[in-house]
């Protein structure tokens, strides 16, 4: 009984697994408490680790944090954020509903929309950070609304990401771009074997369809909604057309895809194929810069434009190190992180913050930034197309196996 | 007489060293066979029902995974079966055969992620392979659109568990070699008009493959079961049924935990299966040689796949050196384009900028493999000696120590990872070094226990009749003579540490980074100069360690030879 009573005294973090609930609202202290808490607090940051620029970005956040504020980052490299998911349900499985293992998830999209709905969330985090009132709320609308879910301040956006298709300029002239997805298909007829996408249960290679799905679609209004059995089948009819064209055509005629995106990027720099698809406009510059692509690669997008989204940090319920972690999370808010994961050294990334709300110091940090012949400019690359709801990513890759998988 | 008695504490180790390993198998076994059936009440399973066997049922490609898995794992056993059987009889009468230990330790304390690693580029249509010959030879400007890494067959997982295999199991055949009057018999064959090849394969083999059954039935779970090197070379749609299972603990919808309990059974009865199918197969095979042998004719022709087969066996250690050689060079690497068969520039900078990311794991696989190693010789140590001691044979029960080798990793260490959670022990380094114990312990037993029961104990008698103590004895006389196999199942011991990829992710609940799960994080996609680095170090490791291994009694018998 005393267990229970304990436990529903805490309910804050004790939300069941499997209905649907709201997320708790959890008061996070003021600031200089959280200063003061965090300090000699190791955060342990789950992060997909299949980039080495933002491996990189993280452990110089790392540095910073320690020799700022005595907070020491730990940079848990995953192959797949669902991993950091399912180790927060194993412990609230297990009943852990405090001292949890996850103190900071780099998420967006389904795992997001997952962990908000289990209730798996701490927050809101966002309104408590020093620098929240930096971010861009009304132009970029993903810091927001991420894949259509209310952010509702429990995911705090670091960095922001846009469809780009990059292509090696010596192998293709600029006028035989493929700029729609009906173009994309004739493209691949002529040369085939020289496209492909990464691997559809890859963030990267859902993306490739969701693209293909709005620039094909007569009426992409449809999935700002949650897909229905019948709105996916009429709505996504187009997309499996174009596909089962497009995939005899593709690399591997279709049979094998790379893991994710850096797997692809191998392919175009092996000389394996010609195209490969981008979740940053900065790709290609920073390609060029690591000596990982040819200097010769460029980008380009959609004439109706490419999908936008914002990348988040969360804090799960029951992490252990939540002070520590809201640092790192203001932390990367901070004008000069931001500018520094901006710039085509490091990861290339567009800011989350509005540039209006800087002082002029602040924004020389962004206006000396090196440019880059292979960096798209901002009118290029148009304004960004919304997310679908996330439920549209999740049954495309079913269906997608389902179809592709024998 | 009654048999003298070891010393107490001695006798409790083959009890301690049991509980060591059971514990976590036989609870993880548990915790994966429950919610295969429905019952994981945290989850809302709260009753039995098959459920899960359903979703697994029906999902897409579930035929072709397990067809792909047995295919796989079976292909690579009868390989590695066949060729390490080969090279040793075209080769047991020659010194080459002698010295065959030396060559092939290297490969076998390679990490079986590194070496996938290091293959996945040289098999690559725009890999190594092809560079060489492109495109002045084969006239390709672009690399051919032909699937090698990752083909839906497998075949390039089938070749990397034959390389690693391969030394294993020749090791463990020349090991056997020891315990059978296998000169003698082949004398008298030869004698008979026999060639040596033939000889060896009608008079010896027969008695070979009953010594060499618990190797081969690791091998074929093993092959079975392997998760990294799948992920690195094996399909991806559908991928092995143990790849599966992976994918599915790691989906953010926990509902999926269910079906994967369920692949994760059906795999554990597959394995199981193919063990038993196996025993059927030996006792098919000796029939067959016997027949062969009894109908006594002569067949120079038999030399001839023999040598083929050695043959192959050198050409696979070519490839394992090219693998391995790839890495290092793309780790120094300024740009490596398709179709340059050589980098066109060389620098420091990869290592330089990795250091700070590659020091912390570094020092974790070291100290993970150092004590999982130090506390397994430690164990084994004391069963042998009590063995010895007490002059009994050890324990039937002792033989469960292989039971870790042959039950799949992903059938137990699920169940064990949510017991780990519950006793707040997961992500701890105590609960890696546990994981990595039971998979340690069995080989450095295995690789300990031929040398030390065929210590002579008349040394000891002679020491003890002399007055000195027991610990004395072992100390003194006993250790130092058996120094050398100690030093060497000690390099395979921390080998088996480093190697390990699953166990290190699911007890350390992914915050407990070493040199392999890192590597094989990254051979996900990343700059090959970067995987090249983690990779370089993580099979640096062991073959530094074994190494040391071979040469401290060297070293140390050279040094008091030049002081005289």
């Amino acid at each position: 009984m005393i267990r229970r009573r304990h436990l529903l005294s805490s309910a804050a973090a004790w939300p069941l697994l499997g209905p649907l609930r709201s997320t708790h609202a959890a008061a996070v202290p003021a600031w200089p408490e959280v200063l003061a808490r965090a300090r000699g607090q190791t955060v342990y940051w789950n992060a997909w680790a299949g980039d080495e620029k933002t491996n990189a970005f993280i452990a110089w956040v790392g540095e910073q944090l320690k020799s700022q504020h005595g907070v020491v980052v730990q940079h848990v490299r995953l192959k797949d954020t669902a991993e950091a998911v399912t180790k927060v349900i194993a412990e609230k499985a297990a009943g852990r509903v405090d001292g949890g293992g996850v103190d900071l998830v780099w998420i967006n999209g389904p795992n997001f929309l997952n962990m908000k709905q289990l209730g798996l969330l701490y927050g809101p985090v966002v309104q408590a950070l020093p620098n929240a009132r930096l971010i861009d709320t009304v132009r970029k609308r993903s810091n927001v609304i991420d894949f259509t879910t209310p952010v509702d301040g429990m995911a705090v956006p670091w960095r922001m990401a846009q469809v780009v298709f990059v292509y090696d300029s010596a192998r293709i002239r600029a006028a035989e771009l493929p700029r729609s997805a009906a173009a994309l298909l004739e493209w691949a007829r002529r040369n085939p074997g020289r496209l492909t996408h990464p691997n559809v249960s890859n963030f990267l290679g859902s993306t490739f369809l969701k693209q293909a799905l709005i620039d094909l679609s007569p009426d992409p209004e449809v999935f700002q909604r949650a897909a229905s059995d019948a709105s996916f089948e009429a709505a996504t009819a187009p997309l499996w057309a174009w596909y089962e064209r497009l995939r005899p055509q593709l690399w591997r005629q279709g049979r094998q895809f790379p893991d994710n995106g850096p797997a692809q990027r191998q392919l175009l720099n092996d000389g394996e194929i010609d195209i490969t698809i981008s979740f940053n406009p900065a790709e290609a510059a920073v390609s060029v810069q690591a000596g990982l692509l040819p200097d010769t690669v460029r980008s380009f997008t959609f004439a109706k434009g490419t999908i936008g989204n914002t990348s988040f940090v969360a804090i799960p319920f029951n992490a252990a190190h939540k002070e520590g972690a809201l640092v790192v999370a203001n932390f990367l808010l901070e004008p000069a992180s931001q500018a520094r994961a901006q710039d085509i050294r490091q990861m290339g990334n567009r800011s989350v913050l509005d540039l209006d709300q800087l002082s002029a110091q602040q924004r020389r940090l962004f206006e000396s930034l090196p440019a880059h012949p292979a960096l798209p400019t901002a009118s290029e690359l148009g304004t960004p197309q919304l997310e679908p709801h996330a439920s549209w990513m999740t049954r495309i890759t079913a269906e997608w196996s389902r179809r592709t998988v024998r | 007489m009654r048999p003298p008695a070891a010393h107490p504490l001695l006798r409790l180790a083959p009890a301690l060293t049991l509980a060591v390993f059971l514990l976590p198998v036989a609870a993880g076994l548990v915790g994966t066979l429950l919610p295969a059936f429905g019952w994981l009440p945290a989850l809302g399973g709260d009753r039995l029902s098959l459920q899960p066997w359903q979703s697994l049922l029906d999902t897409p490609g579930l035929g072709s995974a397990v067809g792909l898995t047995l295919a796989t794992g079976w292909s690579a056993t009868v390989l590695s079966l066949g060729i390490a059987i080969g090279t040793v009889a075209a080769l047991h009468h020659r010194p080459a055969g002698r010295r065959l230990g030396g060559w092939i330790a290297p490969v076998l304390a390679m990490p079986h992620s590194a070496l996938a690693i290091g293959l996945a580029f040289v098999l690559l249509p725009s890999g190594w392979l092809v560079r060489g010959v492109s495109p002045w030879l084969t006239g390709w400007t672009l690399p051919p659109d032909v699937g090698t890494v990752g083909h839906a067959s497998g075949w390039p997982l089938v070749l990397a568990l034959v390389l690693k295999e391969v030394p294993y199991l020749v090791l463990m055949t020349l090991g056997a070699l020891n315990q059978i009057p296998a000169e003698n018999q082949v004398r008298a064959a030869r004698a008979l008009g026999y060639g040596p090849a033939q000889a060896w394969l009608a008079a010896v083999l027969p008695q070979v493959l009953a010594q060499v059954r618990l190797p081969v039935l690791a091998v074929l779970a093993f092959s079975l079961s392997v998760v990294d090197v799948a992920m690195i070379l094996g399909p991806g749609n559908p991928p092995t049924l143990a790849v599966m299972v992976v994918r599915w603990l790691g989906d953010p919808d926990p509902r999926w935990l269910f079906p994967a309990a369920a692949a994760a059974t059906l795999l554990l009865a597959m394995v199981i299966a193919s063990l038993v199918a196996w025993r059927a197969v030996e006792v098919g095979l000796r029939a067959a040689l016997v027949r062969w042998a009894l109908r006594g004719r002569r067949q120079p022709g038999v030399a001839w796949v023999a040598a083929a087969a050695s043959a192959t066996g050198g050409f696979l250690g070519t490839l394992a050196a090219a693998a391995i050689l790839s890495l290092a060079l793309w780790s120094v690497a300024t740009q490596w384009r398709w179709p340059a068969a050589w980098p066109a520039g060389f620098t420091a900078d990869h290592w330089l900028r990795q250091a700070g990311s590659l020091s912390g794991p570094a020092g974790t696989t070291l100290a993970l493999a150092v004590a999982a190693t130090g506390l397994a010789l430690l164990l084994v140590l004391a069963c042998l000696e009590n063995e010895s001691q007490s002059r009994r044979r050890a324990p039937r029960s002792l033989a469960l120590l292989y039971l870790p080798l042959l039950v799949p990793q992903v059938a137990f260490l699920f169940g064990l990872q949510v017991l780990l959670v519950r006793l707040q022990l997961d992500g701890r380094f105590g609960a890696v070094l546990w994981a990595h114990l039971v998979f340690v312990l069995p080989y450095l037993f295995l690789s300990l226990a031929d040398a030390w029961r065929g210590y002579d104990e008349r040394y000891t008698r002679s020491a003890l009749a002399l007055g000195a103590s027991r610990w004395r004895v072992f100390w003194r006389i006993k250790l130092p003579i058996l120094l050398p196999p100690v030093l060497i199942s000690a390099a395979v011991g921390f080998a088996v540490s480093a190697g390990q990829y699953l166990p290190t992710l699911m007890a350390g609940a992914g915050r407990v980074a070493t040199l392999t799960t890192e590597a094989v994080t990254l051979s996900s996609g990343a700059d090959r100069r970067v995987i090249g680095t983690w990779a370089m170090l993580q099979a640096a490791f062991p073959l530094a360690v074994y190494g040391l291994a071979v040469g401290w009694p060297l070293g140390r018998r050279a040094l008091r030879r030049w002081r005289r």
